[in-house]
């Protein structure tokens, strides 16, 4: 078995040297999200496109030059993967890819059409519209879906270039739910399996890499941690862990014991 | 209409020259003319009419969440 070293992360034409995948919101402030990227040894942080605010600039040029989040944020280490989050249709979610796509001069999205505001599940019959969509305009669309086999089988089938199925619901922390879904999931898909919300701790984070996942995006359970610092770490730590033991294989569940020293030279024997 | 809010212009002016006027730097948004995604190569020959709507955005930090409805 080759190292980890030679376990190249691949997504369309591009390689990541980190299989932890962050976001850049909720962070008590823009410089320990910054220090949190770095602990996460992440390669690609996502971020939502919004609009300006008009009303607010005034005040806020009267206060000095207006903070920009992308000044936290070292684009030439770190590529930026805009997000459609917020929005509850296709044509919502094609318009702010396309608003995406010329701020950021990335052609690639990670596609939010979120169905319902209780449990930000998402829609998945307008997700598949927009992939398509998306597809034939050129993009590389990564679409966060329900943790469900077929409706992955068709964002595969509509040119989707990942599968980014949730293990809970966004920003729940209730670790991945459906362990079987994953699974399955796993061995029906041909393009990378991302693990994408539903992540409270490091060990979930683990469990989903030795499920087989090629990588997992993870916001809330870093940023909202007490110590986001510290748990960026212990999640780098925990996917890369999860990852070599997903590669090494593990032993069978077996219900009785199978004892590991030999039984012969026993003292007494 | 600027952002979804009715906003006040000088006739004449450019998406170019109203980016000038809120003070935005013109690398760092994505302008959306009339619904339609505008190359930033065009914006200074781009002019404002009467009753377009013009979308200026941004990045702001998000990961996997709901963060404010974007009405569009």
């Amino acid at each position: 078995m080759a190292p980890l070293m030679s376990d190249p992360f691949v997504i369309a034409d591009k390689t990541f040297a980190s299989r932890l995948i962050v976001g850049t919101g909720k962070y008590p402030s823009h410089a320990v999200m910054a220090q949190a990227h770095e602990a996460s040894g992440a390669d690609m942080v996502t971020v939502a496109v919004r609009r300006v605010n008009i009303s607010d600039r005034s005040t806020a040029l009267t206060a000095g030059r207006e903070e920009s989040l992308l000044d936290y944020i070292d684009t030439s280490k770190i590529f930026l993967l805009p997000n459609t989050a917020g929005c509850y249709t296709a044509d919502e979610a094609i318009r702010t890819a396309r608003l995406g796509r010329e701020a950021g001069l990335s052609h690639w999205v990670k596609l939010e059409v979120i169905g319902d505001e209780r449990t930000l599940f998402p829609d998945n019959e307008q997700l598949i519209v927009a992939t398509k969509v998306l597809v034939k305009e050129g993009f590389v669309v990564l679409p966060y879906t329900s943790d469900d086999p077929i409706v992955c089988r068709k964002l595969e089938d509509a040119g989707a270039a990942a599968v980014m199925p949730l293990g809970a619901p966004i920003g729940s922390g209730l670790g991945i739910q459906n362990v079987n879904n994953i699974r399955i999931i796993r061995e029906f898909s041909r393009v990378p399996l991302i693990v994408d919300a539903g992540v409270g701790t490091a060990s979930d984070a683990a469990l989903a890499m030795e499920l087989g996942a090629d990588g997992v995006l993870m916001n809330t359970a870093i940023a909202g941690a007490q110590d986001p610092v510290s748990m960026a770490e212990a999640m780098k730590l925990a996917v890369r862990a999860g990852r070599l033991a997903y590669r090494a294989g593990r032993i069978p569940r077996k219900a009785y014991a199978t004892a590991s020293s030999p039984m012969a030279g026993m003292v007494g024997g | 209409m600027l952002n979804g809010e009715p906003f006040e212009l000088e006739p004449g002016r450019t998406i170019s020259q109203l980016l000038t006027q809120l003070d935005i730097d013109s690398r760092r948004v994505a302008v959306e003319h009339n619904l339609t995604v505008l190359r930033r190569s065009l914006y200074e020959s781009t002019p404002i009419l009467d009753g377009d709507e013009i979308e200026i955005v941004n990045f702001v930090g998000g990961g996997s969440n709901g963060i404010g409805n974007f009405e569009l």
